[in-house]
């Protein structure tokens, strides 16, 4: 059976761009990648027939508001063999947030990663297909970062009823 | 005021630049061209816009553009307290609405730490709400299958099966199909009393129409040739695009999150789980996708026989009972983060919550829908085949807009 120290170490011998952070807080429990790292591990944790993190369930990204000025971005994987699931968390600056594709890995990743520009503004470096997928594509800003203001009118429709 | 001074006056080219198209026209070559499907299309099952990039009648890209049904679920959960959420989690699926609830109330038990007391009666009569609605949900599935692809009679035989289940889970719950039924903590009411024997007799009424509808659908000939061996999705194919539920089963993986997971008391039930296994043509085609719906209706028949049985004998209702018991005055959970799956109708259903521990209001809310995901796996399966059966395979992917769109 797999276990999180398994995972855990196994992440941590992979980055090579800074610290690995368990977050106790989370179920199911979160581990902290460097955004640099967070191709090769999950790279690595697809590949590793030890690990086998076959399924992408969910890409969340959370905005910490302007205060704390960052954004996170959290994947929860699920190894279906193994029946094990983990999360990988990312935090990025909340003004230049920009991250990379992990569409290659997994195809789920495609639209996931496409809903994440769309509402937050996050750039996703080597996406196949970028464009706005929930909202209309000439809508104006991110609408699910916190300090969002709609727009007063879209195409002579008052916005705010 | 004049007439014109209030009239709205559009923009000209507005619908165009509001979702432009993915292929302009002067970069395809001289024999291709781009069809456009939808948003107003029976087949697509709501508002799903296709565009389509055809060579002749052979299909080279298909392009889904989606978010015509955007209601800003996750804006609203995050300014609403967590139990206010659960009429908008109705209105996510809303052909499965109970599945939705029931998912999203036990994730913020869980968060509360208060999954463990809640009482048996509760979480059985939870069940047996949830596989109603799930056989609801395939019927949808399989009847307006069978009419995409032109068999009209079986979708109305199920719609008429459908509203003797949609009757009871409105003497329940007071509404039709956005019920508001499962608290967090509890129930909305405990079942009306004779509930349990109309609904057993349902069960004795429904076992023949289920062997008729197979007959006369399913293992039908014309239905058979049309879909076996139609939009074959692979298992590697079906894994890596995240696809759930019947899909992922139809392609022959036992996978079923009622099981993995073992939540509510479905441990305590005996029930199977059908995979596709290629009886009419290859391994993940249409058919077997349709088939493998048609079989856990079976076995949702047998989940609820069972949950009758424990609800008039072992669970049976007593005077004191109080569905409201447990439900919290103030739902705060503790600074946490929390993701919650379970096995709604077509797939995995799951929510990443963030609870900040200051407020009732759910930091973040975000919905890992089913049909979003299993949607996504169109552009892979579209590729080289013909355009009649495009129409052949959304049914089978069962997308319901209400939830891919959010």
């Amino acid at each position: 059976m797999l276990s999180f120290d398994q995972v855990f170490t196994l992440v941590k011998d992979t980055c090579t761009h800074g610290d690995v952070v368990v977050d106790e807080n989370a179920t199911p429990k979160n581990i902290r990648v460097p955004a640099e790292d967070l191709k090769i591990v999950c790279q690595e944790l697809f590949q590793n027939s030890s690990t086998y993190f076959d399924m992408l369930s969910c890409i969340t990204p959370i905005d910490n508001g302007p205060q704390v000025g960052t954004l996170e971005i959290v994947y929860n994987l699920y190894s279906i063999p193994f029946n094990f699931q983990v999360g990988l968390k990312v935090v990025l600056p909340r003004d230049n947030a920009e991250v990379d594709t992990l569409t290659d890995i997994w195809k789920t990743a495609n639209w996931h990663e496409r809903e994440a520009y769309d509402m937050f503004g996050i750039k996703v470096k080597g996406h196949p297909d970028l464009r706005r997928i929930l909202l209309p594509a000439d809508w104006e800003g991110h609408p699910l970062r916190k300090d969002y203001k709609q727009q007063e009118y879209y195409r002579s429709i008052k916005v705010d009823y | 005021m004049s007439f014109s001074d209030i009239q709205f006056k559009p923009k000209p080219n507005g619908l165009k630049l509001s979702e432009p198209n993915k292929f302009k026209a002067e970069d395809l070559h001289s024999e291709e061209m781009v069809i456009n499907l939808g948003p107003q299309h029976p087949s697509t099952h709501g508002v799903l816009r296709l565009e389509v990039l055809m060579d002749g009648e052979i299909i080279k890209e298909v392009v889904p553009h989606i978010g015509y049904l955007h209601r800003c679920f996750e804006k609203h959960a995050e300014n609403l307290p967590y139990n206010q959420v659960i009429p908008f989690v109705d209105r996510l699926d809303y052909v499965a609405a109970m599945n939705c609830e029931h998912i999203y109330a036990m994730g913020v038990e869980r968060m509360l730490g208060i999954a463990d007391q809640i009482p048996k009666r509760v979480e059985y009569i939870r069940v047996l709400m949830a596989e109603l609605n799930r056989i609801v949900s395939h019927f949808i599935a399989i009847g307006t299958y069978g009419m995409d692809i032109g068999a009209f009679t079986p979708f109305f035989w199920i719609m008429r099966d459908r509203e003797h289940i949609l009757r009871m889970l409105e003497w329940a719950s007071g509404s039709r199909l956005l019920y508001n039924y499962m608290w967090i903590g509890g129930l909305f009411y405990d079942l009306p009393v004779g509930f349990e024997e109309r609904c057993s007799e349902f069960v004795n009424y429904i076992k023949p129409k289920l062997q008729e509808l197979e007959d006369i659908l399913i293992n039908n000939k014309i239905f058979v040739n049309r879909t076996a061996n139609v939009g074959i999705l692979p298992l590697d194919l079906a894994i890596n695009c995240g696809v759930t539920g019947p899909i992922l089963r139809g392609s022959g993986l036992r996978l079923d999150l009622r099981k993995v997971d073992g939540y509510s008391v479905y441990p305590e039930l005996d029930f199977n789980i059908p995979i596709g296994e290629g009886k009419m043509g290859a391994l993940g085609d249409c058919w077997d996708r349709t088939w493998v719906r048609m079989q856990e209706i079976y076995e949702s028949v047998k989940i609820i026989e069972q949950c009758l049985d424990k609800l008039t004998k072992e669970h049976k209702r007593t005077r004191d009972f109080d569905p409201h018991a447990l439900v919290p005055k103030k739902i705060r959970p503790k600074a946490q983060d929390f993701y919650i799956r379970g096995e709604g109708s077509k797939g995995e259903l799951g929510f990443y919550f963030r609870a900040d521990g200051k407020s009732d209001v759910p930091f973040r809310c975000k919905c890992r829908s089913c049909s979003f995901v299993n949607l996504s796996v169109l552009q892979e399966m579209a590729k080289g085949i013909l355009i009649a059966d495009l129409i052949a395979i959304i049914g089978t992917i069962d997308v319901v807009m209400g939830e891919v769109d959010r």
